[in-house]
């Protein structure tokens, strides 16, 4: 028993070859997220406050896809989505086709508990953000000359970057970064887990990826929290982040072997997850290339990585 | 039921007022049958799971009757915003769309999203835009919206109040004359799905809905969501329907599936599991077909819209108990 963290900057085609101008803000941003965390668990804050606080910094990094930096649908605009979980009461709210809004995650937390939904979607989404009076940027705010140049490869390419089967192009082998997710549980066993995303390079206007789909891209109950990443179709169809816990819960798996299981059967190369346990465990599998990952425990482990060593 | 029989199995929602007048009991049972009808010689003619249940859904979402398609619910904001979702068992393949308000079928869209798009889901004015692109056929909006629809969301909005029409109307200081502040001759009309099992052993299931009346614009609720509204893998197809929260936070068609698989539950016994055990307060029923041409059903609301029938020849269609 102990607390435990851990987060993600996205899974997939990350190369190795990865230059040192892209590689080291992320690894900082992971280091420095991570001790956010950190803080905040030992400063007692509930578990669902530490996933908000740390996916609202990852979103604010420009070098991950989710808030600021997220990358673009095939009309050049931004179209955002987040989820929100906690694991004992099982509350939960998202957010799709968000475009001006500086913290997607913050507004799925307001979904959660400010309407008697737990999913808005564009306008509607737009509109509520606008009553609650959160924190809203221009386009220029999100859309970084990166992700233009990254749409632009991709239009070239005439495809949406979500098939991993097509060969990677020099270029591509940054294109994959992805979703930022945060999983916590505090000593007294409390869960909690938040995913956050741009969605995928070049993908159609209206498109909905697995982040905001309790059960696919995030999900939290009594015995574990997860936040997957990756590709979205594949985590949506395999129902990614419940199977951790439908393993735990109907197979009396440990959190690690669930997780391993899940990511075994998933496609290959194109799921990634970070998962707490109640009892303070954590595991964060991959079967892409790499995941930018972080996680800490109360015992003193601490990781910060990309790929399988 | 022995392997390699197909069945079928319909709903048009769960929670019913329990004074529903006679002939609206009677208008709603000769759809379900007509569905079943049109689903079997779907099936006779080797139609895959998959044709099945869009079709069937198809003719849920026309009729007015139920909450889908033509007749559905109404916004806070008096348009329509349907969602639809579809998947197929084999390879797990899947579609789902949100926020429509032209689209006359939500179902077929969802399939084209599926079997035309590079995505799973699509929602609002993409959507709307792929359908253009598909040459979906597209309506007025004043053939989504009913008198009687206007009529609930005025209703709703006099109660200040969204209306949860799964709810069940307290015993203590509810009026028998009105259920969440509608008259009784006035049904809260619901979400519709259809899951079929053909002679292959092939699962689908496919669910359609306007969602609740009077919800704000931008809402989603389960009818959707893989996972939870709708879900088939090559053991079984599940469609749900009721309060859509509870049905999201227990992934709960999922949850049919994981059970029968994790567990080695039969299809009864993960239906009757998920409803006692996933829920907690949360209203909802479900309709599941297994590859072995099983059918399960089971609701904790008052009443379910519901039929099915088997290849044995038993067509049974049902409100009540």
């Amino acid at each position: 028993m102990g607390w435990a963290i851990a987060l993600h900057g996205g899974a997939g085609e990350i190369s190795r070859s990865l230059p040192l101008d892209k590689k080291q803000p992320r690894e900082a941003t992971l280091r420095r997220c991570l001790d956010l965390g950190i803080s905040l668990l030992k400063s007692g804050r509930t578990p669902l406050d530490v996933v908000e606080l740390v996916v609202r910094e990852l979103e604010c990094c420009p070098h991950f896809n989710a808030g600021r930096g997220s990358v673009l649908t095939s009309d050049g605009t931004v179209e955002m989505e987040a989820c929100i979980m906690d694991g004992n009461s099982q509350e939960c709210g998202a957010v799709s086709g968000v475009s001006t809004v500086v913290h997607p995650i913050s507004l799925a937390r307001l979904v959660m508990e400010k309407t008697p939904h737990m999913y808005l979607a564009f306008d509607g989404a737009e509109a509520f953000a606008r009553t609650q009076g959160v924190e809203i940027a221009e386009k220029s705010y999100f859309i970084t000359p990166s992700n233009q140049e990254r749409l632009k490869l991709a239009k070239q390419s005439k495809s949406s970057d979500y098939n991993t089967e097509a060969t990677p192009t020099e270029n591509e082998g940054d294109s994959h970064l992805g979703t930022v997710g945060c999983v916590a549980v505090d000593a007294n066993g409390n869960l909690a887990t938040a995913t956050s995303t741009g969605g995928l390079v070049n993908k159609m206007v209206g498109r909905i990826g697995d982040t905001p789909i309790i059960g696919a891209g995030t999900y939290a109950n009594a015995l574990c929290a997860v936040s997957a990443t990756g590709r979205g179709e594949s985590i949506i169809k395999h129902t990614i982040a419940r199977d951790v816990a439908a393993l735990m819960d109907y197979k009396g798996f440990s959190l690690e072997k669930a997780s391993n299981t899940v990511i075994t059967k998933s496609p290959q190369g194109d799921v990634g997850l970070i998962a707490v346990s109640a009892d303070g465990e954590v595991t964060m599998p991959f079967n892409s290339t790499g995941m930018f990952r972080a996680c800490a425990t109360q015992d003193g482990y601490r990781e910060v990585g990309i790929w399988s060593d | 039921m022995g392997k390699g029989e197909w069945a079928i199995a319909v709903h048009g929602g769960a929670g019913v007022h329990p004074n529903l007048p006679k002939e609206s009991q009677y208008k709603a049972k000769q759809l379900l049958t007509r569905c079943l009808q049109l689903g079997v010689d779907a099936l006779r003619l080797s139609q895959s799971a998959l044709d099945v249940v869009e079709l069937i859904v198809r003719e849920l979402e026309i009729d007015p009757i139920f909450n889908s398609g033509r007749g559905s619910a109404l916004t806070a904001k008096g348009t329509v915003e349907m969602e639809a979702s579809i998947m197929d068992g084999v390879g797990r393949r899947c579609g789902a769309v949100s926020g429509l308000s032209t689209v006359k079928n939500p179902v077929s869209l969802a399939r084209l999203v599926m079997d035309k798009s590079p995505h799973s889901y699509l929602a609002f004015e993409g959507a709307e835009e792929f359908a253009k692109q598909q040459g979906a056929e597209t309506m007025d909006n004043s053939f989504f919206i009913t008198e009687e629809n206007l009529h609930m969301l005025n209703l709703a909005k006099q109660q200040n109040s969204i209306v949860f029409d799964y709810r069940i109307p307290s015993t203590n200081n509810v009026s028998m004359e009105k259920m969440n502040g509608l008259p009784m001759k006035i049904y809260a009309p619901e979400t519709v799905g259809c899951v079929v099992v053909d002679s292959q052993g092939r699962c689908a299931a496919a669910t359609s809905t306007g969602g609740l009346t009077n919800k704000m614009s931008g809402r989603i609720g389960d009818s959707p969501l893989i996972g939870a509204g709708t879900y088939a893998c090559n053991m079984c197809g599940v469609s749900c329907t009721g309060e859509g929260e509870a049905i999201i936070r227990s992934t709960l068609a999922r949850d049919v599936a994981a059970i029968m698989e994790y567990k080695g539950y039969k299809l009864q016994e993960a239906v009757d599991f998920v409803l006692n055990k996933r829920l907690d307060e949360g209203k909802a029923g479900l309709i599941a077909v297994s590859n072995h041409g099983e059918v399960a059903i089971g609701f904790n609301t008052v009443g379910m819209f519901r039929g099915w029938v088997t290849e044995n020849g038993i067509m049974e269609v049902k409100i009540w108990d």
